[in-house]
């Protein structure tokens, strides 16, 4: 009986949503009187689990799963459910954990709630507090299978330190001939940018920019705050901006510690998305813009002119802060 | 190629979400229904399919007689016949269960879902499906071309996008980007006409577990009023956000 948590990694290295899924698997083992047990690939130093509560590493290192490949990911980790008896896995909300979600749910027949925003209600029953209606609602769901898979959504329950003795362990998981029938040919990603998906800090700007040409100031001020730029969905529909950054209810939803909408008035669709964000700020001249409701903090005014000071006074804290 | 496409009725995006009967059930009152948006970009590069290639294209849901005016948008639309399943859908793994005895006895080459529902944002279905019935699968599919039984898929990724070489049967997860929003299609009067005439097939659901059970619902804590602060002074805002709010 253990708590079976996956550790994201890239380029070797275990990501921050890796430690937020291990901080909420040592909770739920906690009140289940367990143990965690953490599943990497290829990573270089797994040290760090331990202090996030992970009492044990299962150590994945093969040439073939170097990179992502979603299926044989979840045939590796559904073996490892069985391996050390897990009744509940712990996932992050990446587009990857996503792809994997479903698959385990049907290569373990398991109950499967993603996008958990606190620690389960209750754990007998497994009572799981989650996403649901695009942020517009929070489902209480029962999961009523032996095994259980919980998705934790990014940033809503944080990274806890609980330090632990880690122990390490090589593991090797059959991958079949079959696992590979989906081959990776290219990714295409900004080395080094940050994401929408690990952002601290989102700075989203909406059709108030009158054009795509104005992108410079917006992404100007997301370098100052080392933060990832959106934009709304119109933005994107256009073509100023690519799919990637639309947020929104049927783009991507963004659950930063600060969001910043710039030129957005706030239709229903884009709140929702962003709404589990923590602290929206909003910059728009309309006074009336919806956005106003929703956001914490507010400026009304012109973003031309707004901005570029805003940048220029944060280079300042910035350099005072540093 | 025989193509079926996964179907959630699911409510408006501009809709306000209510709960009733003591926040257990979700209010349907004085919502609009409508093709879950993901599955729409879906159903709508099935339609390139079926005109460039020449598929077939079924649709498919899980739902009561309620649904039935979503799926004859999807007919009116072009796809050429509809099955529902007559049951309501409660869950992610019960509804994949269903769709998965749908496939297995409807000899689908290739299977659209979308990303996830708009409504219980599961996103689990296509991966269930992929599961249990051993077929390859490309989640959050952004680009399909298939070329026989050969396909180039791709997927978004955090950051970016990857492209994938697999093959049929496949079902993805589709969602914007397998077409443009300026590609989705308004049904005309002559396919709502024609759309009357094709078959839409009932089917009593199989047995099978429901693996979760949506036991409350609750609303997000309504906000406070926004704090202003003067266009002039945005010293004030960087005091703000990082003295009170301590998020810089």
């Amino acid at each position: 009986m253990s708590i079976l948590v996956y550790t994201e990694a890239e380029s070797g290295k275990l990501k921050k949503n890796a430690f937020e899924a291990a901080s909420y698997a040592y909770k739920v083992a906690g009140e289940m009187g367990t143990e965690v047990t953490a599943i990497s690939f290829n990573v270089s130093d797994n040290s760090d689990l331990g202090k996030y509560g992970v009492s044990k590493v299962l150590k994945v290192e093969d040439e073939k799963l170097k990179t992502f490949h979603a299926r044989a990911y979840a045939s590796a980790i559904a073996e490892a459910v069985k391996k050390v008896g897990a009744q509940v896995v712990i996932l992050s909300s990446s587009t990857d954990s996503k792809y994997l979600g479903g698959l385990l749910a049907g290569m373990l027949k398991a109950g499967y709630v993603p996008n958990a925003v606190a620690a389960p209600d209750s754990v007998q029953p497994m009572v799981v507090k989650r996403m649901a209606f695009s942020n517009k609602g929070f489902a209480h769901t029962e999961i009523n299978t032996d095994i259980k898979i919980i998705g934790v959504s990014n940033n809503a329950f944080g990274i806890i330190e609980n330090s632990t003795s880690l122990q390490e362990e090589s593991f090797s998981p059959e991958a079949g001939e079959k696992d590979f029938a989906t081959r990776s040919v290219e990714v295409d990603k900004v080395v080094g940018e940050v994401t929408i998906a690990d952002a601290d800090i989102v700075v989203s700007a909406g059709r108030g920019l009158k054009g795509p040409e104005n992108w410079g100031m917006i992404e100007e001020l997301a370098e100052v705050l080392g933060a990832a730029t959106a934009c709304s969905k119109p933005v994107s529909d256009m073509g100023w901006r690519s799919h990637g950054e639309h947020v929104g209810q049927t783009g991507k939803p963004v659950a930063s510690n600060l969001y910043i909408a710039i030129g957005i008035s706030g239709a229903i669709q884009h709140l929702a998305g962003v709404s589990a964000s923590k602290v929206k700020v909003v910059i728009n001249t309309d006074p009336e813009a919806p956005f106003f409701k929703a956001a914490d903090y507010g400026i009304v005014g012109d973003a031309f002119e707004v901005v570029p000071k805003l940048i220029e006074k944060l280079k300042e804290f910035k350099a005072q802060n540093a | 190629m025989n193509i079926l496409v996964c179907i959630s009725n699911v409510p408006d995006t501009t809709s306000k979400i209510n709960f009733t009967q003591d926040n257990t059930k979700f209010d349907p009152t004085g919502v609009q229904f409508v093709i879950n948006p993901n599955d729409e970009f879906g159903l709508t590069r099935a339609m390139w399919f079926k005109e460039k290639q020449g598929a077939t294209v079924h649709v498919a849901t899980v739902g009561g007689p309620n649904v039935e005016s979503t799926m004859r948008k999807a007919l009116a639309i072009g796809a050429d016949e509809g099955i529902r399943i007559n049951a309501e859908p409660t869950d992610g793994y019960f509804v994949a269960q269903q769709l998965a005895e749908v496939i297995k006895n409807g000899g689908y080459d290739l299977i659209i879902a979308g990303r996830e529902s708009i409504d219980y944002n599961g996103g689990m279905v296509p991966g269930i499906i992929a599961a249990t019935l051993d077929i390859n699968f490309v989640n959050t599919c952004i680009g399909l071309e298939i070329e026989g039984e050969n396909v180039k898929a791709i997927r978004e990724i955090d950051g970016g996008k990857e492209t994938l070489e697999t093959s049929l049967p496949l079902i993805i997860g589709g969602q914007k980007g397998l077409v443009e929003e300026s590609d989705l299609r308004i049904p005309n009067m002559r396919g709502i006409m024609m759309a009357r005439q094709k078959k839409l097939n009932v089917l009593e659901p199989v047995d099978s577990d429901h693996a979760t059970t949506d036991k409350s619902f609750d609303k997000p804590a309504p906000k406070g009023p926004v704090k202003l602060v003067d266009a002039e002074n945005v010293e004030e805002l960087i005091d703000l956000l990082h003295n009170e709010a301590k998020v810089i």
